[in-house]
C-alpha cells in the first residue's frame, strides 16, 4: 500500500479512490501561459498532471518549469524525468530542485530516443536506464544519499513513478519488467495506451498474481482517438502503440465527420471497462492538444470532477485499498 | 555459452593471471585485445569492462540504443524489432527468448547496477577474475556499492547461476 503523506495523486491511490492524471505537454516558447491555460482545463477532474520531459525528443520548455508554472495555476505536477538528456549529476540534481520547490510527484522513464525527436543529430544520455533511475531516487528520498554515497539534507520527500508497456514485446517478461521498477522504489506505473483490452487484462493478471498493484498504483493509459489520420499515425510514427484490427474498423466504419465522437465513444468504454478491471487504481488521459475533452471524457466515463470528490471520499475501492 | 562461461569462473589461477596481467601492460593491451576480438564477433560488444552477459541471456545490453541494462523500453515494435533500429531485433526480446530457453527468465528479473564509465576499453575478464564484478547485479534491492560492502552480497542468494 502506498503510504500516506501530502499530495492527491499519493491521498488518492493511499486511500483507494480510483486516481485520475492527464498529461500537459509544455509548448516550445517560452510561454508561462500555455501551461496555465492547460491546468486551467484540467484542474478539477485530475489528482495530477504530468508535465512531459522533451516528449517524443522534441524540445520544449523543461519539465521541472512546466511543474511551478502547474503549481501556480493549482494543477499538482507529476514531473516527468527521462534519462535521454542527463547523466547521473544532472538527473540526481533535478530530483533534488524538484523537492525543494514543491513537486510532489516524479516519474521516470529512459525516454524516446533522439532519432525521433526535431534534434535526431544530438548525443544521446542514457547515463542510467530507468529502473536505475528510479532506485537512485528511492536511494536519495529514504535512505537521504546520492549515488556517491553524500548526504542529501534534507532529503526529498515525492512520489515515485514509472511507466511500463504492457503491449510491447517481449509480452511475458512486462510484468516482471514492472517488478523491477517496483523493487527499485516505483509506487506507481502509468502504462501506455490501452486500446487493446485483451492483452491488458492478461498483463495485469500477471501483474497481481505477483501481487504488484498491492505496492503500486497502476493507472492504466486512455485517449480519444479524434480523426484516422491521427490513429494512422500513432500506428506508424509511435512506436510502443497497438490498435487491435476491431478499433481499426470500429473507426474507420464510421464517415469522417464521425470519427471524432466515435473515439470519445470508445475511450469512454474503456474507462469503463479499467474501473472494473482488479488491480487498476486509475486511468492517465493522454489528449494532447485537445485537453478540452478531458472533463467530457470522465464525466461521460462517470469519473465525477475531484472538487466534488475530493480529499475524502467513499468511491470505488481498488484492491489494494 | 552457459558452458563457456563455466570455463570463465574466477578461481586462484585465473585470479593470479589477472593480477599478473594488469602488471605487464602490453601483455593485458594484447589480452584485451582478444578479448574485443572475441566477445565482439560472438555478442556485439562494445568493451564497457563490466559484463551482463551472464545474467541477460548472453544478449549484450550495451548494443541496444538506450544501452538498457534492466530490460526492455517501451517502443519495441509489435514484431520484436527495435524501434530504432527496425531492421534488427531487440536485445531484449533476444535475451529473453534465449532465457526462457534456458530456464533462466530470473535472472533478467535481477536489479543491474548503474555502470562506472571509468572502465569502458579494459578487459571485463580481468576485472571479474578479481572479484570486481560481483557486485553489478542484485536480487536484492540495495543499490550503492557502500551498502554491498556492508551486507556482503556475495552470501546472498540470487545472484546469476554459476
Amino acid at each position: 500500500m502506498i503510504p500516506a503523506g501530502d499530495g492527491r495523486l499519493r491521498t488518492a491511490l493511499h486511500s483507494g479512490r480510483f486516481a485520475v492524471t492527464a498529461e500537459i505537454g509544455p509548448p516550445r516558447g517560452a510561454d508561462a501561459e500555455a501551461i496555465a491555460a492547460k491546468a486551467e482545463l484540467l484542474r478539477d477532474w485530475v489528482d495530477a498532471a504530468n508535465i512531459t520531459d522533451n516528449q517524443g525528443s522534441h524540445t520544449r520548455l523543461a519539465s521541472w518549469a512546466g511543474s511551478i508554472l502547474a503549481l501556480r495555476s493549482g494543477v499538482e505536477p507529476v514531473m516527468q524525468l527521462t534519462t535521454r538528456d542527463r547523466n547521473r549529476i544532472a538527473l540526481q540534481s533535478d530530483l533534488i530542485s524538484a523537492g525543494a520547490v514543491g513537486i510532489p510527484n516524479v516519474m521516470m522513464l529512459s525516454g524516446d530516443h533522439p532519432t525521433f525527436g526535431d534534434h535526431p543529430d544530438a548525443m544521446p544520455v542514457f547515463d542510467l536506464d530507468s529502473v536505475q533511475l528510479i532506485w537512485t531516487a528511492r536511494l536519495m528520498r529514504d535512505q537521504g544519499r546520492l549515488l556517491s554515497g553524500k548526504p542529501v539534507k534534507p532529503a526529498p520527500h515525492w512520489l515515485i513513478g514509472a511507466v511500463e508497456n504492457p503491449f510491447a514485446p517481449p509480452l511475458r517478461f512486462r510484468a516482471q519488467r514492472m517488478g523491477k521498477k517496483v523493487a527499485a522504489g516505483a509506487e506507481f506505473i502509468q502504462t501506455q495506451f490501452v486500446f487493446d483490452l485483451d492483452t491488458f487484462g492478461r498483463w495485469m493478471g500477471e501483474v497481481t498474481d505477483l501481487g504488484l498493484e498491492q505496492r503500486c498504483g497502476v493507472i492504466a493509459g486512455v485517449g480519444p482517438i479524434r480523426t484516422v489520420r491521427a490513429m494512422e499515425f500513432m500506428q506508424s510514427k509511435v512506436p510502443g502503440i497497438h490498435i487491435p484490427d476491431h478499433v481499426v474498423r470500429r473507426l474507420r466504419g464510421v464517415p469522417s465527420d464521425q470519427v471524432a465522437a466515435q473515439g470519445m465513444a470508445l475511450c469512454v468504454e474503456t474507462i469503463e471497462t479499467l474501473r472494473e478491471t482488479a488491480g487498476v487504481a486509475g486511468v492517465h488521459v493522454m489528449a494532447f492538444g485537445h485537453e478540452q475533452v478531458v472533463p467530457e471524457l470522465l464525466e461521460r466515463a462517470g469519473i465525477p470532477p475531484r472538487t466534488a470528490t475530493a480529499p475524502t471520499v467513499t468511491g470505488r475501492t481498488h484492491d489494494a485499498g | 555459452m552457459y558452458l563457456l562461461h563455466h570455463l570463465l569462473t574466477p578461481g586462484t589461477v585465473k585470479r593470479w593471471f589477472a593480477r599478473f596481467l594488469e602488471r605487464h601492460e602490453r601483455l593485458c593491451t594484447a589480452f584485451t585485445q582478444a578479448e574485443k576480438q572475441v566477445k565482439g564477433s560472438a555478442f556485439g560488444c562494445r568493451m564497457c569492462g563490466q559484463c551482463a552477459l551472464p545474467a541477460t541471456g548472453y544478449a549484450c545490453p550495451m548494443t541496444c540504443p538506450k544501452q538498457l541494462r534492466n530490460g526492455p523500453c517501451g517502443g519495441v515494435l509489435a514484431t520484436g524489432a527495435c524501434e530504432v533500429y527496425p531492421d534488427t531485433q531487440c536485445v531484449w526480446v533476444t535475451a529473453y527468448e534465449r532465457a526462457e530457453q534456458e530456464g533462466r527468465v530470473s535472472d533478467l528479473t535481477l536489479l543491474q547496477r548503474p555502470i562506472d564509465h571509468r572502465e569502458w576499453g579494459k578487459s571485463s575478464w580481468v576485472n571479474y577474475w578479481q572479484g570486481r564484478d560481483a557486485d553489478l547485479w542484485t536480487s536484492d534491492d540495495g543499490l550503492t556499492r557502500t551498502h554491498l560492502v556492508l551486507t556482503d552480497l556475495r552470501l546472498v542468494a540470487g545472484g546469476p547461476k554459476a
